[in-house]
């Protein structure tokens, strides 16, 4: 279970995140929306403890994040995966390699055993046979979809999502967004998905929250976000923009 | 003006308490926690390995010059045979780990400042922290530790090669008679020159590895942020290993007084 209680974090003088709190039960799907450049990426980075917040509390399994050091942090990042905004593949190693390095870090498993189960996240995420290709060879979107693997294979409990389908085309999308509910329900993760991507964000949710302002704005079911007639969640969920008219 | 002054002073401490926190941290997690050994090999393999035609060459051409310009003023005063002995205790005490710790800290420095400071801003170094590796195990360890070794063998590779060629440039060049020569390096060498020599490299292949790693693991934004961390690294590891040379020397001088006469 993740409970985020009164959230905040500036960078310098501009302040990011102002008072976020919500919780997302065990087993839950959580999909964030909000604005390009609202602070979703932060507060994702904040709940697995990457970023600290000037004041407020995460609290993991009721383990406070807050205030512990990179080393008590491990034991509690142990349950956590995490796909990155932009992969963030370890560039010096083989696609094989970046996905089995939390395996081999664990030293519990043999390299044949290894090998075989990076073949088979491979086979996953729709990228059978590129054991071998180093990041830069891939494609974003391939890039995007290794990323996810590394953060599945080791079946972690939470797995954090930072727009897991932004670059795809429409059908691997699919193919991810019921990867995300398969991994979610065979093994009752928790998982936090951030989206620009309605369709996905619609699928995927048990719940989601529109982050904006600075906090969590409104909170409910697909259906009820949907639906909303607030101005501010109508516009976001429908894609219309308040025109500038006196620009052109 | 004065602002200025005073936030300089604060944040190189801050500079210098952090840095000495990442020196903590690492030894901690050297006796602690099993050290990455396949990354440890391939780190001695670039530090110890591949460092090693740099060294060489500054080794031997620093002999040689040596070795002549000692010639040059110690024949006015007929003391030619004395001058290997000359070049050797000034290799084993001064140049041979001096000049190996500059030349692998403008070569290896840099490296692991640029290295991880890319890993840094391609935020490779948090997704290392998601899989709950901590970057000092994974990173900064196998390098110290390679450093740690690498330095005291190649500086006796330097060694080697400045005595070796300052007694070539001697005989064959300046005419100085081999069996005196080399009787007087063996008298006036002794063997806790060379220990002096190899502990000088062991702490300044601390001080390399150490600056390197921070200042990649605190590196600024972007490209420019890499550029200037890779800079940086070689400047300060340059400077701080001058300036500790000088406070060694004095110390071992002291150890020598106390201990051995
Ligand atoms: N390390 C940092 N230092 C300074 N400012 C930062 C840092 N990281 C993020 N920001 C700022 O925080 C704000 C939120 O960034 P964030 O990446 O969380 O946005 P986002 O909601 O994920 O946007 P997008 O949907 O485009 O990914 C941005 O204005 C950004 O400039
Ligand atoms: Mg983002």
């Amino acid at each position: 279970m993740i409970e985020v209680r009164d959230l905040r974090k500036s960078f310098g003088r501009h302040p990011i995140l102002d008072g976020v709190s919500f919780r997302v039960e065990s087993g839950e799907s959580v999909v964030i929306i909000g604005r390009s450049g609202g602070g979703k990426s932060v507060l994702l980075k904040h709940l697995i403890g990457l970023l600290q917040p000037d004041s407020g509390s995460v609290v993991i399994d009721g383990t406070n994040l807050c205030g512990l050091n990179e080393r008590q942090l491990l034991p509690v990042r142990r349950k956590f995966g995490m796909l990155f905004q932009g992969a963030a593949l370890f560039d010096s190693l083989t696609v094989a390699e970046n996905i089995g390095f939390p395996l081999a870090r664990e030293r519990r498993h043999t390299p044949a055993e290894i090998r075989r189960k990076v073949a088979e996240a491979l086979e996953m995420v729709e990228l059978a046979g590129t054991e071998d290709k180093k990041p830069s060879e891939l494609s974003g979107g391939m890039r995007k979809r290794v990323g996810l693997a590394r953060a599945i294979i080791y079946q972690p409990e939470i797995v954090l999502y930072d727009e897991p389908t932004t670059g795809l085309d429409p059908v691997v999308s699919d193919s991810i967004d019921k990867l995300i509910l398969r991994v979610r329900d065979r093994l009752k993760v928790t998982t936090v998905v951030v989206t620009h991507d309605m369709r996905s964000a619609r699928t995927v949710g048990n719940r989601i929250l529109m982050l904006h302002d600075r906090r969590i704005y409104v909170a409910g079911t697909p259906e009820e976000i949907f639906n909303s007639t607030d101005p501010v969640v109508h516009r976001f969920v429908n894609g219309i923009s308040v025109p500038k008219e006196h620009y052109f | 003006m004065k602002g200025a002054a005073k936030r300089f002073v604060v944040d190189w401490l801050e500079g210098l308490g952090r840095l000495a926190i990442l020196a903590r941290e690492s030894l901690a997690s050297l006796f602690l926690v099993r050290v990455a050994w396949r990354d440890f090999l391939y780190q001695l393999y670039f530090i110890g390995i591949k460092s090693q035609a740099v060294v060489i060459i500054t080794g031997a051409f620093t002999g040689m010059v040596l070795a002549a310009n000692t010639y040059f003023q110690f024949h006015k005063v007929k003391m030619d045979t004395a001058t290997l002995a000359v070049v050797s205790v000034s290799m084993c005490d001064e140049l041979g780990p001096v000049l190996t710790a500059l030349m692998v800290a403008g070569r290896v420095g840099a490296a692991m400042a640029a290295e991880l400071g890319t890993m840094k801003v391609t935020e490779q170094i948090d997704a290392l922290r998601t899989l709950a590796t901590h970057p000092v195990d994974y990173l900064v360890v196998p390098r110290l530790l390679a450093s740690l070794v690498s330095l005291p063998l190649l500086t006796i590779e330097s060694m080697a090669m400045g005595i070796t060629s300052g007694y070539l440039v001697g005989v064959f060049l300046l005419g100085i008679d081999p069996a005196y020569l080399y009787h007087n390096m063996v008298t006036y060498t002794k063997g806790v020159d060379i220990l002096i020599g190899l502990n000088k490299a062991f702490v300044f292949g601390g001080i390399i590895a150490i600056i390197g790693c921070y200042k990649g693991m605190t590196c600024g934004e972007g490209a420019e942020g890499v550029g200037r961390a890779t800079t940086e690294a070689v400047v300060y590891a340059s400077i701080t290993i001058l300036i500790t040379n000088f406070f060694l020397t004095l110390t071992h001088n002291e150890l020598l007084r106390l201990f051995v006469l």
